[in-house]
């Protein structure tokens, strides 16, 4: 019997299990997927909004500001890249200054700190390769960006170093509830528990609806980007938002925490909670519009496109709380953008609500807030680099050539708790592939290494989804002897 | 900080060529620094035969034609070092570069040769949208897994582009049992080799779609079928002309980019269009004492030409070390004329033009029946009748030292002009 279940491993599950690991409660988090932050997580803008976007009033208005403010010192524990490098609003014409103002007056409000109306001349200072129409912009030096993966996985683990469970691969098929609590049917056995938070993301409403009569709906809404070379991030230095007209709200450009550039997204409201794919209107889409805020994004340096899906609700703000309906079971839906900046606060918010129903939660005196800092290479003196190669030679073997990854960083994603075991687990925990060539040419290698440390055939190592099988069979020549009678 | 006279960086064809040229000329504290586990370069994937008709007049695989330049390395007693990627060349030519053994080094050379080769282009570089399944490779990482690792990648496969590693790779994939549907290329020309597109398409009854492009990948997972249409002459595609295919497996064969991601942050300037260093007659790039070679300059389709090219650039690392080269004095300037896309050297010192000068290219287009006419400063030099030149094969003048007269800074010309009838 857990004490807790955490359904869904995105930001917001794992955030909610590592805050709950900070207590004597028996927990463990559980995902369909065979990986960590594989659905909403792993395709966003990665941005931690300032916060004067959302409603005064609204959840979403006070959890941003606030998640935004812890957000420096839980990546510096969990040894996560995140940038505080700010954001501008752009304005081409006067009534986009309007909007602008209207931006700043409900940031002042959502208590947004050190915001900022920049004259035509302050942002050309600033941002020297931004279009030549912007008349002006808002600022707000409290925006960042982050690794919305690397944070979820670092987020499991530590929750895990800190006694959490994880389980992969398992998929909520039923709840069935009784008077100790619930019984969770997964394709993986069952789970009791007395506590359920539901994080599933795009699937909060059905899971929701295994206990209660329906009280929200979630429908998606996918958004589509380009991602550029590693070295076009230095385009712009802030992130870049339009301001928002009675067309929509624009593309974003913005450079990644490692350099990249990205662009997008759209909007488009759909059906089906797995369409994830690209379209190439859409991409033609957003780099036109990308125009608007500057001409100088080199689109012949794309190195991939991808589409994520906003879980929205039909009650238009975030939705947490118990349900009314089945106790000790805590929905936490709706979480669209700014869910990501949000999700410190957002756990803190969850955990209180769980302190509501059981009371005062003890302390785990041995919480450990620190995970194992995770080297990487190329950030490292060079005397460093030698150090680091003298205590393990597998430092010293490049596999990914484009982003110069050793072997011993591999190893080290493999092993870690919530380690990775696909190629692009790998990929988004240290980053092979994630190049020019795009695992051209360490793919390969990447695959040797993870049947090699997880003592698999490596014909069952998988890009990333279950299905996702890369090698069919052996080569005529490769086959083993068949053995005859 | 290890010293040596010259190092090369890549020990593929180019590098090993470059080696020994230079070791031939006199130069004896040579290094070879290789990434991977073996020397050789691509060539050790590409185990079909057809190489090394012009240099050793005979028919080898890949991975021979590459051996007999490392039974040769090994006999001159030249060092080498695998398993050791060079991460950066820093001022005054000094390397650093790691492997498990050594650790982390600095090696300050005389000269430095690059020869990293070449990579491909990827499915993203030519944004097709859809899913992002697993079962999207490039024609060489296929390559690696057939005949590296022993493992197939598929077994219904539609191929995007028509470049030779493609080719090839349909009758490599069809001789292991799977089935190649189909070639499309967006251009109304392939990009492979005449001899490719018969031997390994035609032979094998695998239709090739000119004029076609990918509209769309199927699947969520793995791949389950690709859409191709024709495209128009703006290579727009036209609706209508849709066709599906049933397929596990798309394999990419869009184009190579010289690998100069170490050059580009040494500062060493590079030509656009081929994406690899600016150099000159000596294979020496914008930093002195820095000489290129192979598909790091440009990328080749034979081999052949990589090792003249690379005998060339270890020639003339030996003459830097030697002092024998001389750096004042007029300098030409080679520049693409009609019909022409890039020409390689970009910079011609005559002084140091050893009997001639060999002038590489490419052409923009499929002509019939042309003219190729060099000229210095306006006026004609050469002259020679094509009866057919397309972008996928490179072609290459020969120009008399003796006609390379001129007073100051000069420019040497290539165009094609058609033939009259
Ligand atoms: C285009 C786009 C741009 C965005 N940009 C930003 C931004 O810049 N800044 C920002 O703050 N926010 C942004 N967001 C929002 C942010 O990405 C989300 O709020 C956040 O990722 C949601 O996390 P989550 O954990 O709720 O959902 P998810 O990451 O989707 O996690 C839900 C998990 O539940 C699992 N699951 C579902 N059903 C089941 C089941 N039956 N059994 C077991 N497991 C199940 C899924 O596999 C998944 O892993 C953006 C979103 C999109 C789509
Ligand atoms: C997939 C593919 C298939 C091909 N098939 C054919 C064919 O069938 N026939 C043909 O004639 N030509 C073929 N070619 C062209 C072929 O590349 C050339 O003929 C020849 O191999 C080029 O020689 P090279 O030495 O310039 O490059 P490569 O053979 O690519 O050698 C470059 C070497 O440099 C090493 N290197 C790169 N960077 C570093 C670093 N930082 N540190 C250490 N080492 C480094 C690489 O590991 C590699 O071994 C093919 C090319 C490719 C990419």
């Amino acid at each position: 019997m857990y004490d807790v279940v955490v359904i869904g491993a995105g930001i917001i599950g794992t955030f909610i299990t590592r805050e709950l690991s900070k207590f004597d409660l028996k927990t463990i988090i559980i995902d369909k997927e065979n990986d960590i932050a594989n659905g909403t997580t792993k395709a966003n803008s990665a941005i931690v909004h300032a916060g004067y976007d959302a409603k005064v009033g609204t959840l979403k208005g006070k959890l941003n500001a606030k998640g935004n403010a812890m957000y420096a010192h839980v990546c510096e524990e969990l040894d996560v890249h995140f940038k505080k490098i700010g954001s501008f609003v752009i304005a081409t014409n006067e009534e986009e200054m309007d909007s602008i103002k209207d931006l700043y007056e409900r940031g002042c409000k959502n208590n947004i700190p050190d915001m900022k109306i920049l004259s035509q001349e302050e942002v050309r200072e600033m941002e020297p390769n931004l279009s030549e129409e912007i008349i002006g912009a808002l600022y707000a030096p409290t925006a960042g960006i982050v690794s919305p993966w690397e944070l979820s996985v670092a987020l499991a683990e530590n929750a895990a170093d800190n006694g959490a469970e994880i389980k992969l691969e398992t998929e909520v098929l039923g709840i069935e509830k009784n008077e100790k609590g619930y019984v969770i049917h997964t394709n993986n056995g069952d789970i009791k528990t007395k506590y359920i938070f539901n994080c599933a993301g795009v699937y909060t409403q059905e899971i929701n609806e295994m206990v209660a009569p329906r009280s929200f709906t979630i429908h998606p809404r996918r958004g589509q980007y380009n991602v550029l070379d590693k070295g076009t991030g230095s385009i712009v230095n802030h992130v870049i938002f339009q301001a928002p007209t009675k067309f929509g709200k624009g593309t974003l450009v913005t450079p990644t925490v490692h350099g990249n550039l990205l662009i997008g997204p759209d909007a488009e409201d759909l059906e089906d909670k797995e369409n994830t794919s690209t379209t190439s209107d859409r991409i033609a889409f957003i780099q036109e519009k990308s125009r608007k805020t500057t001409t100088k994004v080199p689109f012949n340096k794309t190195i991939t496109s991808f589409a994520g899906l906003r879980a929205v609700s039909n009650l238009g703000d975030f939705i947490i709380e118990e349900s009314k309906e089945a106790k000790g079971f805590i929905n936490v839906a709706g979480i669209e953008s700014p869910g990501l900046s949000a999700a410190p606060a957002i756990a803190e918010y969850a955990i209180n609500i769980l302190e509501g129903i059981i009371g005062e939660l003890n302390k785990r005196k041995e919480f450990n807030p620190r995970r194992k800092p995770v080297i990487r290479f190329m950030e490292l003196t060079d005397e460093e680099k030698a150090e680091v190669i003298k205590k393990d030679p597998r430092y010293g073997r490049i596999i990914c050539r484009c982003e110069n990854i050793t072997e011993g960083e591999i190893v080290d994603a493999i092993h870690r708790n919530a380690g990775g075991r696909t190629v692009d687990g790998i990929k988004r925990r240290s980053r092979p592939g994630m190049g020019r060539c795009q695992g051209g040419f360490c793919g390969p290698r990447v695959m040797e290494i993870l049947a090699r440390e997880l003592k698999m055939d490596i014909k069952d190592i998988v890009k990333d989804n279950k299905e996702a099988y890369i090698l069919t069979e052996e080569t005529k020549q490769n086959k083993p002897e068949e053995v005859t009678a | 900080m290890l010293k040596y006279d010259i190092v090369v960086v890549g020990g593929g064809p180019a590098g090993l060529a470059a080696a020994i040229e230079a070791k031939k000329n006199g130069v004896d504290n040579i290094l070879v620094i290789e990434r991977d586990r073996e020397l050789g370069g691509i060539l050790q994937q590409c185990i079909h035969n057809g190489f090394g008709l012009h240099v050793f007049k005979e028919e080898l695989t890949g991975p021979e034609y590459a051996e007999k330049f490392i039974v040769e390395l090994k006999e001159m007693g030249i060092e080498y070092k695998l398993d050791t990627m060079v991460l950066e060349i820093g001022e005054e030519r000094v390397i650093s570069a790691i492997n498990t053994e050594d650790g982390f080094m600095s090696i300050k050379a005389g000269a430095i040769i690059l020869s990293m080769g070449c990579r491909e282009r990827t499915r993203g570089a030519i944004s097709i949208p859809g899913y992002r399944p697993a079962g999207v490779f490039t024609a060489g990482t296929a390559q690696r897994f057939v005949n590296m690792e022993g493992y197939m990648v598929g077994k219904k496969v539609v191929i995007l582009g028509s470049g030779d590693i493609g080719l090839i790779m349909a009758r490599r994939m069809t001789l292991e049992g799977a089935q190649v549907l189909a070639v499309a290329e967006l251009m109304p020309f392939s990009g492979g080799l005449t001899r490719n597109i018969v031997q390994c398409l035609e032979d094998y009854d695998i239709p090739l779609y000119l004029s076609h492009t990918l509209m769309e990948i199927k699947g969520k997972d793995r791949v389950e079928g690709v859409v191709i249409a024709e495209v128009d002459k703006n290579r727009k595609p036209i609706k209508g002309t849709e066709k599906y295919y049933d397929c596990d497996t798309l394999l990419l064969s869009v184009g190579l980019i010289p690998e100069n991601e170490i050059s580009k942050n040494a500062g060493i300037k590079l030509d656009p269009i081929t994406s690899g260093p600016i150099v000159n007659e000596s294979m020496e790039t914008s930093i002195e004492g820095v000489f290129a070679c192979g598909n790091v300059v440009h990328v080749h389709d034979l081999v052949d030409f990589v090792t003249a090219e690379s005998k060339r650039a270890g020639k003339n690392a030996a003459r830097y070390i030697k002092k024998e080269i001389k750096c004042e004095g007029k300098i030409a300037k080679t520049e693409p004329g009609d019909g022409i896309r890039y020409i390689v050297p970009h910079m011609v010192r005559p002084e140091n033009v050893d009997g001639t000068l060999d002038l590489s290219m490419r052409v923009d287009n499929v002509y019939k029946d042309m003219n190729m006419i060099v000229k210095l400063n306006g006026k004609e030099i050469k002259r020679m009748k094509k009866k057919h030149l397309a972008p996928g094969e490179m072609e290459s003048v020969k120009i008399k030292k003796e006609d390379l007269v001129f007073k100051e800074d000069t420019v040497i010309t290539v165009h094609l002009e058609k033939e009259e009838a």
